[in-house]
Order: structure tokens, then C-alpha cells, then sequence
């Protein structure tokens, strides 16, 4: 596959929205949503660690092998932290009953 | 094919160059860059970039286990850690948040410059990278000097104006804090390191062959990545409270 060279017009339009999305989260933590501050603000990140992963990494545009080994990374970041999270969440329930 | 010398096999230094080696079909034109493992120039990028993805997974999960620390006693020790994130620098962390994207902007125009062949926009874009990387560290230990000056680091001399309480765990708050950062930082230095040295072998670099440019492209944006989720976690997400 040969490599794919994009504009760079493309990368600034992606730096910009990036720019805007800190810009949007950092007034949204000003604001009162109750729990969905978190939501909002991990959202977000996820969003624009998305861009980067997808146009600066250029992983849109790379060969199905590394598009599998990132999204087998993310699956076992996913793994430790569900697991580690359900059970802490999990350890009062004992106590209760 | 038979009476012509095998050419671009090996260099003629390989030690182990054999005699069934030098049997084999011999490719066409075979570029310099090319090391001899590898069909053509194609096959060496794709494989440096996987290569480089497998690494860069291991540091997800370096890093993704200080972040499940940072999730479990966020809940656990829910006030302190409120107070804590209240006390980091609201504007410091957006201003340093804003460079770093900058420089993720101008390291992505550096590979458009060393895929186009444009050495000069390569080191310009390079250099900037560099000292948008340079300012952030600036930025990071202006924050720390504050901490220090307001004994906001972990150990015996640790203060925190607030309930008693809770000092305790503000003070785990801030080991997470600066380790995450402090790890984090240590990699800002490492990513200035690799773009200082690519200044060096900038000329070398062609469209054909570029592989330290991309990956270490690569190295800076998930460098980036991280700051993208620890600015919300420690700075953001318990601002308003």
C-alpha cells in the first residue's frame, strides 16, 4: 500500500477543531451538570484523541494490521480498567447485604 | 542471470553472506535505504510503523495503569481528591493543553514536509515542534515551582490549607499528580530529544525514505494523547464543584 500523503489543509482543520474542543471543555468545567461534567469532559478527550489517532497518526489511512493492533491495545486498556473499576465498585456490596 | 555477479544481495562485509544466498533471483534496483531483510522500501516503512504502534501500545499501558490508580482513589477518597484537582492551575493547565496541540500541528506539517521532499519546511516545522515542546516543560515547571513554594509535595513537610481530615488523601492526590505529570514530562523530554536528533539527519530524509520522521511523529502525537485525558482528569473534571 503506498503511502497516503494528505493536504495539509487537512491537518490544520483538524488542529483547529481540536483547538475548539479544549476551548469547549475547558468553559464547560466552569458549569454545573452534576455527573455529567465527567461525561462531558471524557467525551471530549475521547473525541479528540479520536482526530489524532485517525489524522495526525494517520491510522484512517494505514494498513488493516495496524489498525487491528491499535484497537487490540484500546480493547485491553479497556479489559483493566472495567475489571479493576467493577471491582472496587463492587467490594461495599457484601457489606450491605 | 548464471555468469553475472550476484549484486545487492549483501553488502560484501556480511558475514554471513553463504553460497546459496548468492544462488538466489537477484531484485532489480534496490535502494540504498532499503535494509536487506526487506522486499522494497514499502514493506520497511509499513513494518516500521507496526512496529513502532506495538511499542506504543506498551505505553498505553504503562500509563493506563497510573490512570486506573487515578480512577479508584478518585472514588474512593472522593472530597480530597476534589480539593486537590482545586488546587492545580486552571489556566496554566488550558494554556499548556493548547500549545501541546500546536506542536502535534506542526510535528503532522514536519512528515507532510519530509513526504513532499521539502527539507527546509522540515526542519522549520521540526524546530518549532520543538520549542512548542520546550514552552509546555516551561509552563509544567512554572506549576511545579508553585507546588514546591506551597509544600504541595508528598512527604513530611506535605501542607494543605483545608479540613484536617482530609490531608491524607490530598496528599495521594498529589503522588498520582506527580507522577502522571512527572511521567508525562519525562516524555516531553525524551519526544525534544528525538526531534533535536532528527534536526540533525533532516537532510537525509526523502519522500522514499522517512521512517524516523513519521515515527517519531508517531512518539510526539501519543505524547500528546495522554495530556488530552490527564488535562480533563486532574484539572477539569472537578472544577466546578
Amino acid at each position: 500500500m503506498p503511502e497516503k500523503v494528505l493536504h495539509p489543509r487537512t491537518y490544520v482543520l483538524v488542529f483547529i477543531v481540536l483547538e475548539l474542543l479544549t476551548l469547549a471543555t475547558a468553559s464547560v468545567a466552569m458549569v454545573n451538570l452534576g455527573v455529567w461534567n465527567t461525561i462531558v469532559a471524557l467525551t471530549i478527550a475521547v473525541f479528540k484523541s479520536a482526530l489524532v489517532v485517525l489524522f495526525f497518526m494517520h491510522v484512517r489511512y494505514s494498513l488493516r494490521q495496524t489498525q487491528l493492533t491499535v484497537i487490540v491495545g484500546l480493547v485491553w486498556l479497556v479489559i483493566l480498567l472495567s475489571l479493576t473499576i467493577t471491582d472496587y465498585m463492587t467490594r461495599m456490596w457484601n457489606a450491605l447485604s | 542471470m548464471t555468469d553475472k555477479p550476484p549484486v545487492n544481495v549483501a553488502p560484501p562485509d556480511a558475514p554471513n553472506t553463504s553460497a546459496g544466498a548468492a544462488a538466489e533471483p537477484v531484485a532489480p534496483a534496490r535502494p540504498e535505504h532499503v535494509q536487506m531483510q526487506f522486499d522494497d522500501s514499502e514493506q520497511q516503512r509499513e513494518t516500521a510503523t507496526l512496529g513502532m504502534w506495538v511499542f506504543l501500545i506498551t505505553e498505553i499501558m504503562f500509563f493506563g495503569g497510573l490512570f486506573v490508580a487515578y480512577l479508584v482513589y478518585r472514588s474512593l477518597h472522593f472530597e480530597a481528591f476534589v480539593a486537590g484537582s482545586k488546587s492545580l492551575s486552571y489556566a496554566s493547565g488550558t494554556a499548556m493543553t493548547a500549545i501541546l496541540i500546536l506542536s502535534s500541528l506542526t510535528m503532522a506539517l514536519s512528515v507532510h514536509a519530509a513526504q513532499t521532499g521539502k527539507p527546509s519546511a522540515l526542519r522549520r516545522n521540526l524546530f518549532f515542534t520543538m520549542l512548542l515542546g520546550a514552552a509546555f516543560l516551561v509552563l509544567k515547571g512554572m506549576e511545579y515551582h508553585d507546588h514546591l513554594i506551597k509544600h504541595q509535595f508528598p512527604g513530611s513537610t506535605f501542607q494543605f490549607q483545608g479540613p484536617a481530615q482530609l490531608v491524607h488523601h490530598v496528599q495521594l492526590f498529589f503522588v498520582l499528580y506527580w507522577c502522571m505529570t512527572g511521567l508525562h514530562a519525562i516524555h516531553m523530554l525524551v519526544g525534544i530529544g528525538l526531534v533535536l536528533w532528527l534536526l540533525t539527519v533532516a537532510r537525509r530524509m526523502t519522500p522514499e525514505y522517512h521512517n524516523p520522521v513519521e515515527n517519531i511523529g508517531l512518539y510526539w502525537h501519543f505524547v500528546d494523547i495522554i495530556w488530552i485525558y490527564l488535562y480533563p482528569l486532574l484539572y477539569l473534571i472537578d472544577r466546578w464543584r
